[in-house]
């Protein structure tokens, strides 16, 4: 065997102390943005390189890999990714989300509790939560120093005035551990309880804006609201069209051209679970069979 | 004087070893007060004991300003085995080191000569990485924070007694601060700057 290999998990070993040196960082600062010097991964921006290098820089050769976008395990890009630590640094892969010790993820959280030990990567496009209500990198780092988070509440402010309610339905603004507001990530904000006393630890990478942030183990995750505009999750009213969960978040899936529809679990693996398990829901996941023409 | 050949090693597996250390730091930064351990086999200077030989070689590189106290400089080994191994540079201003390495914590300076980073970069601190007598004997200590479940026992002997009295400007300074890892032989606790004595008995 004389192939050219790839350093165990792709990146050089010195790239990997940078990013470990601010993943404790961003541990020990919970909410907090370390900046990392951020490397060209073999894939574009937006394809979660931030991940990637944050679960290269994690990935010993004893973890299960799970990799989801959007819920789901068997899209493009969570394949490709999945595909990608298999061949760097031949770590076992899995679906299941209970089985997995690093879970990397694009905008969901699973729908099955996480436990102690386990990992979760986030994806991250546009880490800081200020930025569209502040363009100056140099005025939002201000703002995170001085705790000054007017503006956000300012902006869901706005939503109320203007819809009549908090219309912000992804990347809901948290704040962690009763200091930093934080971007979770477009996750939808279905998600955002899960994110608070949490058992795993989460890390977030941003490849492209060269930014690492983190919540240890059983932090406090608070989504921003008001008194009288309490923070409320958001699901499609249906139970899934597979396994007929009526908790889980939904995806709308568009089922012909005259207004057909049905809901499904974004989570794949936890539909699965369920179906397997003898949940049924109105739909089959069974092969589609042409019907006669009547 | 030691010559590169009578050199202690470094690790048998760089990148392997590097890996499971770097987790054993990772899992106890998000789990203050929890013990974890170093497997990896490392060589050790005199001086220094494997848990933070390990850390030096996981963590530290040209990027990385080192200090090191009076005792981890008593011979020039240390600084001879790091410069080796991680082409760390050993510096002797604390104000401005990535990483201290502490020999003997009864001497540990005042917090106050190593970098809290700023209140716009906050990870611009000194880590402390410091050499104790046992993370399994002597006075407990109750602490809580981010990454703990209600509260953890910690049971340590540390020498300066009132490291944690020390630390609790961590509280006054957030998000500026220190973070600290106690080493002993092969395991290690983190003490990140989020972390509060709740009760400390004896």
């Amino acid at each position: 065997m004389n192939a050219p290999t790839y350093n165990f998990a792709y990146l050089d070993e010195q790239t990997k102390r940078m990013i470990r040196r601010a993943i404790l960082k961003a541990i020990a600062i919970p909410g907090y943005q370390v900046p990392f010097a951020s490397r060209e991964m073999p894939m574009p921006y937006g394809w979660g390189t931030g991940g990637v290098q944050v679960t290269a820089a994690i990935l010993g050769p004893e973890d299960v890999l799970k990799v989801i976008d959007q819920g789901s395990d068997d899209t493009t890009n969570a394949i490709s990714i999945r595909k990608f630590f298999g061949k760097t640094a031949g770590v076992a892969t899995t679906t299941s989300t209970t089985d997995a010790t690093v879970i990397q993820t694009r905008h969901r959280i699973p729908e099955a509790s996480l436990h102690a030990g386990q990992v979760l990567v986030y994806q991250v496009p546009i880490p800081e939560p200020l930025r569209f209500l502040e363009p100056r990198e140099t005025e939002t780092r201000r703002m995170h120093a001085l705790a000054e988070y007017g503006l956000m509440h300012v902006k869901l402010y706005e939503d109320i005035a203007r819809f009549g309610h908090i219309a912000t339905a992804y990347a809901y603004p948290v704040k962690v551990n009763a200091r930093y507001v934080m971007d979770p990530s477009p996750t939808p904000k279905f998600d955002n309880p899960k994110m608070d006393n949490c058992a795993a630890l989460q890390l977030f990478g941003a490849g492209r804006e060269k930014r690492i942030y983190a919540i240890p183990p059983y932090t406090t995750v608070v989504s921003l609201d008001f008194e009288d505009h309490p923070f409320t999750r958001y699901r499609f009213n249906a139970p899934c069209a597979l396994c007929g969960a009526d908790n889980s978040y939904l995806d709308e899936i568009v089922t012909d051209d005259k207004g057909g529809r049905m809901f499904v679990c974004s989570d794949t693996d936890f539909c699965e679970q369920r179906q397997a398990a003898g949940h049924h829901g109105t739909e089959s996941a069974a092969p589609h069979k042409e019907k006669a023409h009547v | 004087m030691t010559t590169i050949a009578e050199m202690p090693a470094g690790f048998a597996d760089k990148v392997l070893s590097a890996q499971s250390t770097f987790r054993s730091v990772m899992d106890a930064m998000a789990r203050p007060g929890s013990v974890q351990r170093v497997a990896a086999s490392v060589g050790t200077p005199a001086g220094m004991m494997r848990g933070a030989a390990a850390i030096a070689l996981t963590l530290f590189d040209h990027d990385t300003p080192i200090w090191l106290d009076a005792a981890m400089s008593a011979t020039p080994d240390v600084a001879r085995w790091l410069k080796f191994h991680a082409s760390a540079p050993v510096i002797s201003d604390s104000s401005i080191a990535s990483f201290a390495l502490i020999g003997d914590a009864a001497n540990l300076p005042a917090l106050e000569r190593f970098a809290f980073g700023s209140s716009e970069y906050p990870d611009r601190s000194t880590t402390l990485i410091l050499q104790v007598d046992s993370l399994t004997q002597g006075p407990a200590f109750e602490l809580k924070g981010p990454g703990i479940d209600g509260s953890a026992l910690l049971q340590a002997m540390i020498k300066p007694r009132d490291l944690f009295q020390r630390l609790s400007i961590n509280e006054a300074l957030f998000p500026r601060g220190i973070d600290v890892v106690l080493v002993h032989d092969d395991s290690i606790v983190a003490i990140p700057r989020t972390t509060r004595l709740i009760a400390s008995g004896v």
